[in-house]
């Protein structure tokens, strides 16, 4: 076959941009602006700052909330539990990531015989996605070890954690869901024609795509979750904010609360600015993909 | 007479009320190009869509060498080796680099090792003056390129018939010579192909029949000489004329 031919009929790329136009501004055009918005808001916060602090109330509110020496020996305890919030979140993660995509697949599933799974991955997502998840933490983590079944656990952390994973995974199959819908049509006609089974196709063509398309809504469900284990602290879980809970029950301090909630902040802000990150990297792919 | 490679007998098609294919018959003989033509909605991609199974019909009869294509004999994956197709909007799988968007039919489904079907890939790929683009993703090749990996993944399996559903229709003006000059390749190399096209100069060229479809049911079917220069059916004169205005003839 004339392989030139075919080759040269579309011409090569043009290589490199082109170099930008370099602007002239003046010292005061360019600085200005960076000078104002320094000042201004410096002011602004300022002020502020010294609104609260002149209020009559501060020193109180000072000793109750920022107590460096309450802080200070409230630390290890909070840290300790924080510890067990932090490993309670990854596990679930990895839980949530492959039971979602397997109620996912249940849900898309077709033909007669994929009935039964398909009813109950929607009796499934509407129960545990309808309820709060406060409810499903008590039934789980206090009712399940009331039962005191022979051989099965009764930690109350555990069947907590369990339930968080319940109900995260209703969400993330959903997540899942939209992204296997997202995928076009066209790439089930292409496997189904290479004679792709239907599983082929989802494994090799369909859960590929989705996944990827659904990766910030996946990660913003992760930051969630991150918060959301401290709903553990309802059923005694001595995991963060129990043990804050714990040091002001004792001390009637709230220091340790704002322990906590720093050591939280700590965690979930850089996993946010990750998620805005990786969120916007997706929508620039997808829109260099349409030009 | 040879049994015909593709015979269509009889076919008929409804979408819910409405009948696409109407009492189609069509025999296509082995190394033979048969060009459809017809508006939009005639019923020419759902005919080309029937044949691979890709979409059900309601009656009539479609068998390749004679087999009809639902006999038990294909089992699940033989009638998708024996045809290939190819689509207007090329569906490549977009996470996949290009030689293994080639090589995942028939290693997943036909059971070749993976240095065989890589082998195999390569040689295609250099035919159709892509084989420098194998380690890329779709997405980084125009759509010319992406078409003809396209073609390339349909030839894969080694088909006996190609099946084209507007596979330019897609594509930049300028780009689409490329790809047609690849059908032009294949068929010089005696492959079967049904072509659905809206490129008529190209459908003279190559076909070595055209077929004029309107509401489902083939109108005329002739030489390309003779449909092109002397069409018999008012229909077809009609739609030829509507072409030539549209300066596309």
């Amino acid at each position: 076959m004339s392989s030139e031919r075919a080759a040269s009929a579309e011409p090569a790329r043009r290589a490199g941009p082109r170099p930008p136009v370099k602007a002239t501004l003046s010292p005061r055009e360019r600085y200005a602006p960076l000078a104002i918005s320094v000042v201004s808001t410096a002011l602004v916060f300022g002020l502020l700052w010294r609104v609260i602090t002149s209020s009559e109330n501060w020193p109180l509110i000072q000793r109750q909330f920022f107590d460096v020496d309450a802080m200070r020996a409230s630390l290890p305890q909070v840290f300790s539990g924080f510890l067990v919030n932090m490993m309670v979140w990854v596990i679930a993660l990895v839980v949530i990531a492959v039971l979602g995509i397997v109620v996912a697949i249940f849900r898309s599933l077709t033909g007669p015989w994929a009935a039964p799974l398909r009813v109950f991955a929607v009796i499934y997502i509407d129960l545990l996605r309808g309820t709060p998840s406060i409810l499903l933490v008590l039934l789980f983590g206090l009712g399940v070890p009331a039962l005191q079944i022979p051989g099965m656990t009764t930690s109350r952390l555990f069947w907590g954690s369990v339930a968080l994973v319940l109900g995260y995974t209703a969400y993330t199959s959903e997540v899942y869901r939209s992204g296997i819908e997202a995928v076009p049509d066209g790439q089930r006609a292409a496997a189904k024609a290479l004679g792709l089974t239907q599983w082929q196709t989802l494994r090799f063509s369909i859960l590929p795509q989705a996944v990827r398309n659904v990766i910030p809504a996946l990660l913003n469900l992760a930051v969630a979750l991150q918060k959301d284990v401290a709903l553990l602290s309802v059923i005694g879980a001595r995991e963060a904010v129990r043990e804050a809970q714990i040091f002001t029950a004792r001390t009637f301090n709230f220091s340790s609360y704002i322990v906590a909630t720093v050591l939280f902040l700590l965690a979930t802000i850089p996993m946010a600015r990750f998620t805005d990150w990786v969120t916007k990297r997706d929508q620039e792919r997808r829109l260099q993909r349409t030009l | 007479m040879s049994t015909p490679r593709v015979a269509i007998d009889d076919l008929t098609k409804y979408y819910g009320q409405t009948l696409v294919l109407d009492e189609v018959f069509l025999d296509v003989d082995e190394h033979e190009v048969v060009c459809l033509i017809g508006a939009s909605g005639s019923g020419k991609s759902t005919l080309l869509r029937c044949i691979n199974q890709l979409v059900p019909f309601d009656h009539g009869e479609i068998r390749i060498d004679g087999v009809a294509i639902d006999d038990p004999s294909f089992g699940k994956t033989g009638l998708r080796k024996r045809i290939g197709i190819v689509f207007q909007a090329y569906n490549l799988f977009p996470h996949l680099k290009v030689i293994d968007n080639v090589t995942l039919a028939p290693r997943k489904v036909h059971g070749v090792t993976k240095p065989d079907a890589e082998a195999r890939a390569h040689e295609l790929l250099g035919l159709l003056g892509m084989e420098e683009f194998a380690r890329k993703y779709p997405e980084q090749l125009s759509g010319g390129q992406q078409q003809r990996v396209a073609i390339v993944r349909a030839l894969a399996t080694n088909p006996d018939v190609l099946l084209l559903d507007e596979i330019t229709a897609a594509l930049d003006p300028e780009l689409i010579g490329g790809v047609l000059d690849v059908i032009r390749d294949l068929k010089a190399q005696g492959m079967t192909m049904m072509i659905v096209t809206h490129e008529m100069g190209f459908a003279r060229d190559v076909a070595d029949r055209v077929c004029f479809l309107e509401e489902g049911r083939i109108l005329e079917e002739s030489p390309p000489q003779e449909l092109f220069s002397d069409p018999q059916h008012p229909s077809t004169r009609r739609f030829l004329q509507r072409i030539i205005e549209a300066g596309r003839l």
